[in-house]
């Protein structure tokens, strides 16, 4: 669109600006809390210019939460969940979109229904099953008066435990049919001309295609993997070895009665966990970006 | 040997059939042009010998083998796209060549063949870019190197012109006639434009409402039209059709306004039935002097530069004219035309066909 309207702009500008103060504010705040000793943070009122025991904070919290390890399982189990939404909501919506077969649409529609049923809904079923995830089937056998025991395998303490039950996704399904909607048929068909089969044609010409559209999925897909803590704290109980950032960072915010807040370590810790997101965000972002200046007809 | 033939070949969509048991062949190196107006079944038609839609009935039968239950990439046809469908993302080389790179081609050889398919299209030069940094023309060449590259035993266009501009779709159809010449590959061409069909036709089919109205060659379907609906279709202007009656001993022609045609001299006169539809085109219709001939009303005439059409009405059935010396016709002015009884056709006025010679 092409306006005259120079008050408008101005006023856009603003809203610009103001949006973006609201939104740097409180990670000013954690910034500035993160680099002051324990008797500054805790004045009334807190000062809000940053002081010299950033690093200081930032080493000791490493150490007393163990944020080695914890950002590194939390590295590992984002970027699985995060291949593998992308990859199954990828794979899903080509069937669903490129393929004609009787169940199509109920296929759609029961991916689409559990869009109202996140983890956390489902989260005592998916609690059992990972703990033993033959159960299941051993309760069908057990119905159908089958006397066979399955052995009992869990996925306690695993990366498998922490992954596979956030890694199906409705919403990247979605979206990824929204995307492949808009390729014209034409393409598939020429592609079937020059003798692809299908994965060559998903692997060749549709995953070059939704670059754009995959980074988008993925930047929302690991922040969201990152910020889960309700369920790794279910299924890790050996928090030595398995604890992600989020449940450390939980520790390091002071918890039961007469304790005085740490809040310069808290903050020090929270700073830490936030930044991998941020950096897969803006690097992602970038991709996105150029994924849409690139687009074309 | 036929390269493609089609045996009563028919497609149904659910319960409604959209073609109706289709016969034709084409010869080895023919150029065939499938033409008909929009809806009739042509891409359809089309897209079953490509192998991108089932044959509900019949065969389809390339280079001598049925190939119904075939799959696209192994019946040896290769396809040019109305939409060019063109891989965004892939440089005009990887387009050109994608192909040889499914069929495992090394890479040395592919650009070899990349490279001599582009330059005998003038797109040497274009080998780096995207499809997006291309004009429509170039894109269409594109199109036609990804076919060209896998020496196919068929190749098929749908409407590969008509997103072209009018200036560019006469440079391209020179195009074609002249890879035509010089691959001799049989050729299937999907259009609605009957200008192209007969600039590029070894032979016409005609279609209309999924079944063939005509087979021939260009001359042959202009100048027998085997019925009312190709003889209307064909040409611009298409052919005039009057409905008419016999008269006394056939030797005279009553339009449905009375007026009155002398057939004397025209060789099969006597052996048609009552009542007939005739078929004259607008450029065997002279203007004749007063008092002879058919009378007709001019509603307006149209400038084409070398000729003049006028458009008229003979009672209340519309004719159009084609002239190079009428002067200046005022509407709503009377003229006399003469129709020369060799150039009328005679039609089945309930089926449309035409009435032998
Ligand atoms: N997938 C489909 N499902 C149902 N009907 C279809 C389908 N594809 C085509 N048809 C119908 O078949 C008929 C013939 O279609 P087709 O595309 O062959 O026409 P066409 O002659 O190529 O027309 P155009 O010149 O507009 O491209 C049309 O009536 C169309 O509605
Ligand atoms: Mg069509």
């Amino acid at each position: 669109m092409i306006e005259r309207t120079p008050i408008l702009n101005a006023v856009t500008q603003v809203v610009l600006l103001v949006m973006l103060f609201v939104i740097l504010v409180p990670f000013w705040m954690v910034f500035a809390a993160a680099s002051h000793d324990f008797v500054t943070v805790n004045r009334v009122p807190m000062p809000l210019w940053p002081g010299g025991h950033l690093y200081e904070n930032l080493s000791e919290v490493w150490i007393k939460g163990n944020f080695g390890t914890a950002l590194t399982n939390s590295l590992i189990s984002s970027v699985l969940v995060t291949v593998g939404k992308v990859f199954l909501a990828s794979i899903t919506a080509f069937s669903i979109v490129f393929f004609r077969y009787r169940a199509r649409m109920l296929v759609f529609w029961a991916i689409f229904i559990t869009l109202m049923l996140p983890l956390e809904v489902r989260i005592v079923p998916t609690y059992a099953v990972a703990a033993n995830v033959l159960s299941p089937l051993q309760q069908m056998l057990n119905l159908l008066g089958f006397q066979l025991v399955l052995p009992e395998w869990n996925l306690l303490n695993t990366y498998a435990g922490l992954v596979l039950p956030l890694v199906a996704t409705a919403t990247g399904t979605f979206l990824y049919r929204q995307f492949y909607l808009t390729i014209p048929k034409d393409l598939a068909e020429a592609a079937k001309m020059d003798g692809a089969g299908p994965l060559r044609f998903y692997w060749q010409i549709l995953m070059p295609l939704s670059r754009s559209n995959m980074a988008a999925l993925a930047a929302i897909m690991f922040v969201y993997a990152w910020n889960q803590y309700l369920w790794p704290l279910l299924v890790i109980t050996d928090q030595a070895n398995y604890a992600t950032a989020t449940m450390q960072l939980q520790k390091m915010v002071p918890e039961g009665f007469g304790e005085p807040p740490v809040w310069n370590t808290a903050m020090a810790a929270t700073l830490i966990v936030l930044v991998p997101p941020a950096i897969v965000s803006i690097l992602l972002q970038r991709l996105i970006v150029r994924g849409l200046i690139t687009t074309e007809k | 040997m036929s390269a493609i033939s089609l045996r009563n070949v028919k497609k149904a969509y659910g319960k409604n059939e959209v073609v109706h048991g289709v016969d034709f062949e084409a010869a080895a190196g023919e150029f065939v042009v499938i033409l008909g107006p929009s809806g009739c079944g042509k891409s359809t038609l089309l897209r079953m010998v490509a192998g991108l839609e089932s044959v509900t009935a019949g065969d389809i039968e390339i280079g001598g083998r049925v190939v119904n239950a075939l799959e696209p990439r192994e019946r040896g046809c290769a396809m040019v796209f109305q939409n060019y469908a063109l891989y965004p993302h892939m440089s005009v080389a990887d387009n050109i060549g994608y192909s040889l790179k499914v069929a495992g081609v090394p890479r040395s050889t592919r650009e070899t063949r990349v490279k001599a398919v582009a330059e005998s299209l003038g797109l040497g030069e274009f080998l780096r870019r995207k499809p997006g940094q291309l004009s429509g023309g170039q894109r269409q060449r594109v199109a036609m190197g990804r076919a060209m590259i896998r020496e196919p035993l068929v190749f098929l266009y749908d409407e590969p012109l008509s997103n072209l501009d009018a200036k560019l779709r006469v440079a391209m159809r020179v195009e074609i006639r002249r890879l035509h010449q010089k691959l001799g590959t049989t050729t299937l061409f999907v259009t609605h434009d009957q200008v192209e069909a007969m600039t590029l036709a070894d032979r016409i089919v005609v279609m209309n409402k999924g079944v063939i109205e005509q087979v021939g060659t260009p001359a042959d379907v202009y100048h027998r039209p085997q019925s009312t609906y190709v003889a209307s279709f064909i040409g611009a202007p298409g052919m005039n059709i009057l409905p008419a009656r016999l008269g006394a001993g056939s030797s005279l022609l009553l339009l449905d306004d009375g007026q009155t045609v002398d057939l004397a001299g025209h060789p099969g006169g006597s052996d048609l039935p009552n009542e007939v539809h005739v078929g004259i085109r607008a450029e065997s219709i002279s203007l004749a002097n007063h008092g002879r001939g058919v009378r007709a009303k001019v509603h307006f005439t149209e400038e084409l530069g070398s000729s003049r059409l006028l458009h008229a009405e003979v009672g209340s059935t519309p004719i159009i004219v084609s002239s190079k010396d009428a002067g200046i016709i005022e509407p709503g002015a009377e003229v006399n035309l003469e129709l020369p009884p060799d150039s009328l056709h005679f039609f089945n006025p309930d089926s449309g066909r035409r009435i032998a010679h």
